[in-house]
């Protein structure tokens, strides 16, 4: 991404968007309709299926997305990859457990109408863990996030008199059943995760998006350009905590109890992680598609196998199998094979129609094809 | 007195935790992989203590020379089959994959020996030396002389070998040493299954000081990493030198404090460190560190 050097001077993104359009990327009514499709799918499928148990999967694949999304606007964008997120993942849950708990809220829409606030607590927390954590880059900073998510799981041991230690919380559910009691967590989060979803796009394409992207490729250089990577970056991480705090919130009410180490647990942090990686970091739809197809896998397994630990074997084999064959990711593989396959048959058209040495010849609109040279991370 | 005491059980444990963050930094250093894995690997270097000295009957120490090479193998073979396939984003996607296969293996270790605690006993476990009001127990001591053991064995690999100046070389610079016909892959194999085969013995020691069971492995490696960090990441001597400094801090706070405490302080004192060292104790700052 060297749109710094080749811009003569400031453009707008919406021109620097142009100025690097894909010639093979689909267009963007076909992006907006691909969307809403989505959508559409996503809104109707808890009312095509209706079996609790089907939807209850569905439900946790939401509240993946949700989190997921929302990881990707930090951690896809700026390149700092987070393996901490559990720590507003668990800020979430505390927080509305507590509330409900000290509010004596039984309703369960009232109960709902408190998540927002699970949110804000996650984006409060990301401040100074923020603060503490940007300090440092890369591996440091990788595997700092997993230690403050450990130093917030053994506050929550050790404050008892707070978090109730390792007996936890106890939350009352909601007082429906079956498919009801899943339905409004099921939209509810779907609806953030759409939230999500256009505050990432937004960012994307924001002036302060790109900055993020600078950040990501080489952030020295974007800070003498003048971005203040700092501040950009800890935005960044309290608009991700936001809707991981959502979740977290949300999931606490769902099944209603909150344990220290299920709050602030490793594991959320590996799902987080790789399911974005495995859809396509930094992309848009990525991370998407990477909670919609390993989410539910995720519940399967725990559900099928959960009973012994054979659901982590499986879980961590096939883990390694699809970072290793998909190194990339689903999205960004899949796109560069579509360029490809675009570009190959565009320069069997131009053969046929016998044109050579034209002023654009085939090589040189495969080489200015973004998918060709893509925008390479800086990590060595 | 209880201060005094703390000290030096915090020097003794120090050891071993340095002969166990020793490893992880080493293979840092060497191939810019965080292996999550080394707290399972300190988990099953125990359990293969444990099976061997409960089955075969044989001194916790003599099932080191099996352990080891096992070890050391499984390290050379998670290399060449996991890590070597990686080329991009090497550092994220390595510590990924290496965080699904300590999955997999606490996985394997739960479903054969289940969630109950356990501990590597020998007859001499339980009895200490006195030294006035001081208290040197057996374990400690025979674990402090081990870490000793093997780091010195480690320092003389390191620096007195070829297979130590290849090794050095593909530290200070991948691309030159490859050029200067190092088997880089070899060469990082190898790495990883010294470092895997450190937290083996480590694990062994571990088992004989600790009850543990596979959920151990997060509590450890937390704590590793901490320590990794603090030490500076790939710097061997930082490592050490951190491991016991936390781990005197942590035991002179559970004696005069709470044992619960001991372990938050661990975690603070990496945060207020960092807040005025972020390349840690004996980090050297990264110019460019993208």
């Amino acid at each position: 991404m060297a749109v710094a050097e080749a811009a003569p001077e400031l453009l707008s993104p919406a021109e620097i968007d142009r100025a690097f359009r894909d010639p093979f990327s689909p267009s963007k009514r076909t992006k907006a309709t691909s969307w809403i499709v989505l959508l559409a799918v996503l809104t109707a499928f808890p009312l095509v299926f209706t079996n609790p148990a089907v939807t209850s999967i569905g439900v946790f694949t939401m509240f993946f997305l949700l989190a997921v999304v929302g990881w990707n606007i930090f951690s896809g964008y700026s390149g700092y990859i987070s393996i901490g997120h559990a720590v507003y993942y668990g800020f979430g849950q505390y927080t509305v457990a507590l509330l409900i708990m000290h509010l004596g809220i039984t309703s369960g829409v009232s109960e709902l109408a408190i998540v927002p606030l699970a949110g804000l607590a996650g984006a409060a927390v990301a401040v100074p863990v923020g603060l503490l954590v940007l300090r440092v880059r890369r591996h440091t900073f990788i595997v700092l996030t997993i230690a403050v998510m450990f130093i917030f799981q053994l506050l929550a041991f050790n404050f008892p008199s707070i978090t109730g230690g390792s007996t936890g919380l106890n939350v009352t559910p909601p007082p429906w059943s079956g498919n009801d009691y899943n339905l409004p967590f099921y939209y509810i989060a779907l609806g953030t995760a759409a939230i999500g979803l256009l505050t990432s796009w937004a960012v994307r394409r924001s002036k302060f998006g790109l900055g993020l992207l600078a950040i990501r490729d080489d952030e020295d250089r974007a800070k003498g350009l003048g971005i203040k990577v700092t501040r950009a970056k800890l935005i960044a991480l309290v608009l991700s905590a936001f809707f991981v705090g959502i979740a977290g919130g949300l999931y606490a009410i769902f099944i209603g109890q909150v344990f220290p180490q299920f709050a602030f647990t490793p594991f959320y942090d590996l799902y987080l992680a790789v399911f974005a990686f495995v859809g396509g970091l930094g992309t848009l739809s990525g991370p998407v598609f990477g909670a919609l197809l390993l989410g539910p896998l995720q519940q399967y397994f725990e559900l099928q196998f959960g009973a012994t630990t054979l659901y982590l074997i499986i879980y961590g084999v096939l883990f390694v199998v699809i970072l290793l064959a998909l190194p990339r990711g689903i999205v960004p593989s899949l796109a560069d094979r579509y360029r490809t396959f675009l570009a190959s048959r565009w320069r069997r058209a131009e053969e046929r129609r016998g044109v050579e040495g034209s002023g654009v010849t085939a090589g040189s609109m495969i080489a200015s094809a973004p998918g060709a040279a893509p925008a390479e991370r800086g990590g060595s | 007195m209880l201060v005094l005491q703390g000290i030096v059980d915090g020097i003794l444990a120090g050891a071993l935790y340095a002969l166990m963050g020793s490893g992880l930094t080493l293979v840092f250093g060497v191939m810019e992989v965080i292996n999550f894995a080394q707290g399972i690997i300190v988990v099953l270097g125990a359990y293969f203590t444990y099976t061997f000295a409960s089955h075969l009957g044989v001194d916790p120490f003599v099932t080191l020379l099996l352990t080891i090479p096992i070890m050391f193998t499984l390290g050379y073979a998670v290399y060449m089959l996991l890590l070597r396939p990686i080329k991009r984003d090497r550092v994220i996607m390595s510590l990924l994959v290496m965080y699904a296969t300590a999955v997999v293996i606490e996985g394997v270790l739960d479903l054969i020996f289940g969630g109950t605690l356990v501990e590597v006993t020998a007859s001499y476990g339980t009895s200490s030396v006195h030294l006035g009001s001081l208290d040197f127990p057996n374990v400690y001591l025979l674990a402090f002389g081990l870490s000793a053991v093997l780091l010195a064995a480690l320092y003389w690999i390191l620096y007195h070998t070829k297979f130590g100046r290849s090794l050095r070389a593909t530290t200070q610079n991948l691309t030159a040493a490859k050029l200067v016909g190092i088997n880089v892959d070899h060469v990082s194999a190898l790495t990883l299954g010294i470092g895997v085969g450190l937290g083996a013995a480590g694990g062994m020691l571990f088992g004989m000081t600790t009850p543990f069971n596979a959920a151990s492995s997060y509590d450890l490696i937390s704590r590793l990493l901490v320590i990794v960090i603090l030490g500076g990441f790939g710097s061997v001597w930082g490592a050490g030198v951190a491991a016991i400094v936390m781990l005197v801090i942590e035991d002179v706070v559970a004696v005069v404090w709470s044992p619960v405490w001991g372990q938050t302080i661990f975690y603070l004192v990496l945060a207020l460190v960092l807040m005025f060292r972020p390349q840690g104790l004996f980090g050297r700052r990264l110019a460019r560190a993208q």
